[in-house]
């Protein structure tokens, strides 16, 4: 913890794409090209500061690391407090390495209210950096609200036709969940409070005080349902295919690499370490929830005709790997689920690229007016099958990886569960494969499609880093592992820890006035001379 | 050399990566020189690890090469690691080499595709992914290999996209070898479960200690792998992907059929020999899967017009076959009908595409007849291979073929069922194999007269590798000639180290004379076939018609494949995607988004009700408080 | 003898309902707004009177806030008429009803 002192890495990540938009107010708002430019020089500064918190970051602890504490509203125990460990360590980089690729793919895309549409995805990014790097609740509750603002307007204004209600249905979905949440930080505040006497929002002063179970039962189900609703799980998966058909390529491309993840990582920084038993207690509810996920993400994928909706309900069945890894709690299932949300950000958002510039050239993405692409546009086939396999989790490509990982930990702990979980590898094959089929392959018989341009320069330059990393996970990932190991080990040692300290102690008897503190309440109610009336009982 | 067997690999990985990346600006020749000459070095250095390896004393033949860790969680290690064997020497022998000879045919056969680049770089890929899955040392590595020959197979088989048969017999061998993976995967962890690594060589050490010998773990972890060998060698009930696969170029089929693919789940099963050996319930199942599937397979076989299905139900049998050796312990013998089938099926494939050059694409083996005068070569070898794979003896098929059914038979796990199985197999064998080669290059002309003006010899790039794979396919077998024909079944003795306790598990019960003897039956069923497909196709050429007029509805159900193809799509295609439109249409839409905006419209309707008693009139919004605030005061003064 | 508290009280309490019911008939603007005034004087008379019972000073504090603020409101409320007046014809609050749904 004696980082604060040093440079503040972390702020500047998160604040950078800030100052962009800062900048941005003074360009001139017709000029487009330098709106663009300066958005995704902004945007690559950012990725490129953001590679120094891999290189600096030390593998050998499960601590936080540059981490930054300062006091905010200190009466309210309020403060700014950020660091990273090697959970949320990658899920910044993944981050950070999107976002310049999703503004440089919408050059052609977005033509209308530029400087609004680059304003808005850098808003995204540092609300997302944000989300991932707070350790203060309060704090994380103020960047996770706050990112779904420009994700509304970037759906709602640049969308398709059904823009507003995707818009509208994505933000009352998230926001749900989210008040709920914001309940549970509340009373976790005052929990600790009540045991401590400190007043702090401060994660990791949470992370020492023993939650009663049936308290933890019900915070973990606020939390839950805020993070499962992010992730999505089934069935509160609707919003998620609606979100994906109508925002543009670029939103679509963060709503699935990012924004999705910040769902499972709620659950590892949140639920997990904070109620241990309720996250224990609950394990077979939600390993069900996912298998279901898994499989019924498939089958709906199965027989979808928009390519869009099919990559979105396969995003569900690929986060229903998430969380099954999530909720077997051991080394290889919690390494692989970080793998695999990683996997999936870069694999799924390169699906929805790919897509869209299949859209900018067709203006539709019903895969029945495709057919025979692969003879006019052999590039973008190559690069659509390298990316449909990865989807698919080919060995050797990132997606087998994190899937096998998931698998593996999840047969430790119930064969069962790996074992319908393994069916989605297969559906996943089938969904894909026959979308690819459909699209790629065949005779051009539509006389739209003859005349399609091959990818340009710049759109070979967008997918050509998605590749490499593709590859890289798949064939060298311990490069990633070996930075996880530390913080994942804590992290079931945080759970298995409390949970077995529970198991033998008995039920601590906590005070039953937790929620309002009285003596306040006598204060502020007596010069009013009215406080009486309530409660003459 | 040992130390460099990662060469092997190295090589078809350039060449696809130079191919695929840049072919499309080179030379044909050096696109030739680039695809053929990495499978050939990867030939060059095979030999040479395999000559080092036999340098070796027989009990330290065994070599592990660590390049880089790979997956490593936890407990959890893998590495991209190589371990040089018996076996393995073996298999990346038969494998480099029977590959670039399919790569020097390629050059001829493919000549006017303008996917020329694309399929030389698939090719390469194939190759490199067969070697890596044989040379992986430990499961996980193997699950790459094992992969990735299916992604290479439905990429081959897919070649000519643009035929949606194509297309969809690519995506089907895909998908029914995903099935077949996922129960290779769970095998896996299971595997990890139990020993705790995924290595080859402590597994198989270990596992007598670990592993209670026929006990509920041995068994699950051996069938849950051996589902991933049927889907990968096409047995019964995954075989459906590989009639289906001919829709690819010939080559790849004799690729796929011979040396990349197919062989996969053999090597697999050998491999983890000790494994298997623990559970004989398991051993059991693979010898009934590979000896109902070698007679089913030849029983579809005798009926089929299409050259390549003919081939294709061939290759299906004769896997069987091995896996019935491997079922009842005799794993050498399995592998050697593995190397000497990969000799002979991958001639007759290319024979078959030999053939087919020559007749502008023709398959159905109706419309052929009298082709041997036409193309020489080409008829010569394609009989060396019928030879061979019908097992009449001196051809490499009998010595193979003979040590499998003969351990059927004799072995501690054998069965005089079994021996049955694959006896009646044989006959078939040696009769559908004959007709298809009385009925393409005997007899009377049947060919169209533009077909007939075609015909031709094809040029050197294609039949000196049939010559040379012909060659192979006789002397093939004199590797493994039995003890009792005075032969020391040197490769038996070779693999031995590989497969460890395994040859005491099969020791013989019987005298050598009972050898003999089943010997000699083995060979009268072969040359019974023969004769019989000589009345039928050459003497009395109306008998097969009369035959099928008779027995009509056999004749139809097996004609039709015993509709296999239809009752899958109904039972389980079909249902599925029902479903699947179930949980869309229905849950997703109705219920789920029902209930959210059903939920939001309640909402709306309540506050159309609400919104009357907002008049507008701040009078009655006063009189309102007012009244609020005297029921207020009134209810806790009266109180 | 000072006045005793019930009688500001009943008073206070007349000037307050005669207030509210001002505004609840009246039609003309300018009428409910004084009637308002009446009742934020019925509560002051209260709150003085309670001041000097209970010998604290914040009720008299409390009048003079509310007496700023009832200048201010007065002062708003009939700006706001008047421009009502001035669009409308008419200070009938009958004819104002755009806060109506």
């Amino acid at each position: 913890m004696n980082m604060g002192e040093s440079f503040p890495i972390l702020t500047v990540v998160t604040f950078l794409p800030a100052l962009g938009i800062v900048l941005l107010l003074l360009v001139d708002k017709n000029r487009q090209l330098l709106v663009r430019n300066v958005a995704l020089f902004t945007s690559l500064v950012t990725f490129l500061v953001s590679l120094f918190l891999y290189f600096k970051f030390d593998p050998g602890t499960g601590d936080m690391q540059f981490v930054e504490l300062y006091s905010w509203i200190p009466s309210l125990g309020m403060g700014y407090h950020m660091g990273i460990d090697g959970i949320s360590l990658f899920l910044v980089l993944l981050t950070t390495f999107l976002t310049p690729i999703a503004i440089w793919s919408s050059y052609n895309a977005v033509t209308e209210k530029v400087k609004g549409f680059m304003i808005s995805i850098l808003a995204l990014e540092t609300g997302m950096i944000g989300v991932f790097v707070s350790l203060d609740l309060f704090l994380f509750y103020v960047f996770w609200e706050a990112m779904l603002i420009p994700m509304y307007f970037i759906i709602g204004v640049w969308g398709g036709p059904r823009r507003i209600y995707a818009a509208v249905k994505f933000i009352l979905f998230t926001m749900t969940g989210s008040l709920l949440m914001l309940v549970a930080i509340l009373a976790l505040y005052f929990v600790n409070q009540s045991y401590t006497g400190v007043a702090t929002f401060n994660l990791l002063d949470y992370q020492g005080i023993q939650i009663p179970f049936n308290y933890q039962i019900w915070m973990f189900l606020a939390f839950a349902l805020a993070f499962a609703i992010k992730v999505p799980m089934w069935p509160l998966h609707t919003w998620l295919p609606d979100a994906h058909v109508e925002a543009p390529t670029a939103g679509s491309v963060l709503l699935a690499a990012v924004l999705l993840k910040m769902g499972a990582y709620g659950f590892l920084r949140f639920c997990f370490p904070l109620f241990p038993e309720a996250t224990i207690h609950f394990i077979p509810l939600f390993s069900i929830l996912a298998i279901i996920g898994i499989i019924y993400g498939a089958f709906v994928a199965l027989v979808q005709k928009d390519v869009k909706s099919l990559v979105a309900y396969s995003s569900v069945s690929h986060l229903g790997f998430v969380m099954l890894g999530l909720f077997a709690l051991n080394m290889q299932s919690l390494e692989g689920s970080i793998l695999q949300m990683l996997s999936h950000g870069i694999s799924t958002g390169a699906l929805f690229l790919l897509v869209g510039m299949l859209y900018e050239r067709r203006h539709t993405r019903l895969i029945s007016d495709f057919g025979g692409i692969s003879k006019v546009m052999p590039v973008f086939a190559a690069f659509f099958m390298i990316v449909t396999l990865s989807s698919i989790g080919l060995p050797g490509t990132n997606g087998f990886v994190g899937e096998f990982l998931i698998l593996l930990g999840t047969f430790r702990e119930n064969w069962l569960y790996a074992a319908f979980g393994a069916t989605g590898i297969i559906l996943a094959a089938v969904y894909m494969l026959w979308m690819y089929q459909r699209v790629m392959f065949g005779k051009v018989d539509k006389p739209e499609n003859q005349k399609l341009k091959d990818l340009s320069l710049r759109e070979k330059l967008i997918l050509v880093p998605i590749v490499i990393v593709i590859f890289l996970i798949g064939i060298y990932p311990s490069a990633f592992t070996s930075r996880m190991e530390a913080s994942v080990a804590k992290l079931m040692e945080t759970v298995n820890e409390k949970y077995r300290v529970e198991e033998v102690m008995p039920q601590v008897q906590p005070r039953r006035d937790f929620q309002i503190d009285e003596s306040q309440l006598e204060v502020s109610t007596h010069s009013f001379g009215g406080g009486e009336i309530h409660r003459g009982q | 050399m040992l130390d460099k067997v990662w060469l092997v690999l190295l090589f078809p990985l350039l060449g696809f990566l130079l191919n695929g990346l840049f072919g499309w600006k080179f030379k044909r020749g050096l696109i030739n020189l680039i695809a053929c000459g990495s499978v050939g070095l990867s030939f060059l250095v095979s030999l040479g690890v395999f000559l080092d390896l036999l340098k070796l004393a027989p009990e330290a033949r065994h070599f592990e090469k660590v390049l880089f860790p790979w997956v490593v969680s936890g407990s959890f290690k893998t590495a991209f690691s190589f371990l040089v064997d018996p076996l393995s020497a073996l298999m990346i022998l038969v494998v480099s080499g029977v590959a670039f000879l399919i790569h020097i045919y390629s050059t001829g056969y493919m000549h006017d595709d303008p996917g020329y680049v694309r399929y030389f770089s698939y090719l390469n890929l194939f190759t490199f992914s067969m070697l890596l899955l044989v040379l992986a040392d430990n499961l996980l590595l193997m699950y790459i290999g094992w992969e990735a020959v299916g992604l290479c197979s439905y990429l081959l088989i897919g070649f000519w996209y643009e035929k949606k048969s194509a297309a969809d017999a690519g995506k089907k061998a895909f998908i029914v070898n995903r099935i077949g993976d996922f129960g290779f995967a769970l095998g896996i962890m299971l595997t990890f479960v139990i020993f705790g690594t995924v290595y080859f060589t402590p597994i198989l050490e270990r596992a007598p200690e670990v592993l209670q010998y026929g006990g509920a773990a041995a068994t699950a972890i051996t069938l849950l792998l051996f589902l991933g060998a049927v889907g990968k060698s096409a047995q019964i009930p995954l075989y459906v992907w590989l009639p289906d696969a001919m829709e690819g170029p010939t080559p790849v089929s004799a690729l796929i059929h011979a040396a990349t693919m197919v062989t996969a789940g053999i090597y697999m099963v050998a491999r983890l020999s000790a494994l298997f050996l623990m559970a004989p319930v398991s051993m059991l199942v693979v010898a009934i899967v590979g000896g109902v599937t070698a007679l089913y397979a030849a029983s579809i076989g005798l009926m089929q017009n299409d050259i390549k299905r003919v081939l294709a139900y061939s290759t299906i049998s004769q896997l069987g076959y091995m896996f019935l050796a491997c079922g009842v312990g005799a794993f050498g013998a399995g592998i050697f009908h593995l190397m000497t089938h990969a000799f002979f099926k991958a001639l007759l494939f290319l024979c078959a595409g030999s053939v087919m050059h020559a007749l502008a694409g023709e398959l159905n083996i109706q419309k052929m007849g009298g082709l041997k005068k036409h193309m020489p070569v080409t008829y010569w070898t394609f009989l060396m291979g019928t030879l061979a794979i019908a097992g009449i003896p001196g051809f490499s098929g009998f010595f193979s073929k003979d040590e499998i059914i003969w351990k059927a038979f004799s072995s501690a796990q054998g069965h005089f069922l079994l021996w049955f199985l694959g006896a009646a197999g044989a006959l078939m064998t040696a009769f559908y194999m004959f007709r298809l080669l009385f009925l393409t290059f005997h007899g009377k002309s049947r060919l169209t007269p533009e077909l007939e003006k075609r015909a031709h010899e094809s040029p050197n790039k294609m039949t000196v590798p049939l010559i040379i794979l012909a060659v192979l396919a006789v002397i093939g077998g004199y590797v493994g000639i039995p003890h009792l024909l005075g032969g020391g079944n040197r490769i038996e003795k070779f693999l031995e180290p590989s497969f460890g306790q395994v040859s005491k598990a099969v020791e013989t019960h019987h005298s050598g004379g009972v050898e003999l003897l089943m010997m000699i039956i083995s060979v009268l069923i072969a040359l019974g076939g023969v004769y019989l497909a000589y009345t039928f196709y050459i003497k009395k050429t109306e008998l097969p018609k009369k035959l099928a007029e008779r027995y009509r509805s056999i004749y139809t159900l097996i004609y039709n494949k015993y509709y296999v193809d239809e009752i899958y799509n109904a039972v389980i295609v079909q249902p599925l995607k029902f479903f699947a439109i179930i949980c869309w249409r229905f849950f997703d839409v109705i219920v789920i988004d029902g209930s959210a905006n059903g939920l939001a419209k309640l909402v709306g309707l309540i506050g159309n009700l609400i919104r009357r008693f907002e008049t507008g009139y701040v009078r009655n919004y006063a009189l309102g408080f007012v009244v609020g605030v005297v029921i207020i005061l009134g209810y806790f003064m009266l109180r | 003898m000072p006045v005793p508290l019930g009688y500001y009280l009943g008073l206070a309490a007349i000037i307050f309902t005669v207030g509210v019911i001002g505004v609840l008939v009246r039609r003309n603007a300018i009428i409910i707004l004084m009637s308002i005034e009446l009742m934020l004087n019925g509560a002051n008379l209260t709150l003085v009177a309670f001041s000097v019972h209970l010998q604290e000073l914040s009720g008299q504090v409390f009048v003079f806030l509310v007496m700023t603020v009832a200048a201010a409101e007065a002062a708003v409320g009939l700006a706001i008429i008047v421009m009502i007046f001035r669009n409308r014809e008419s200070v009938n609050v009958d004819n104002l009803n755009i806060m109506k749904w």
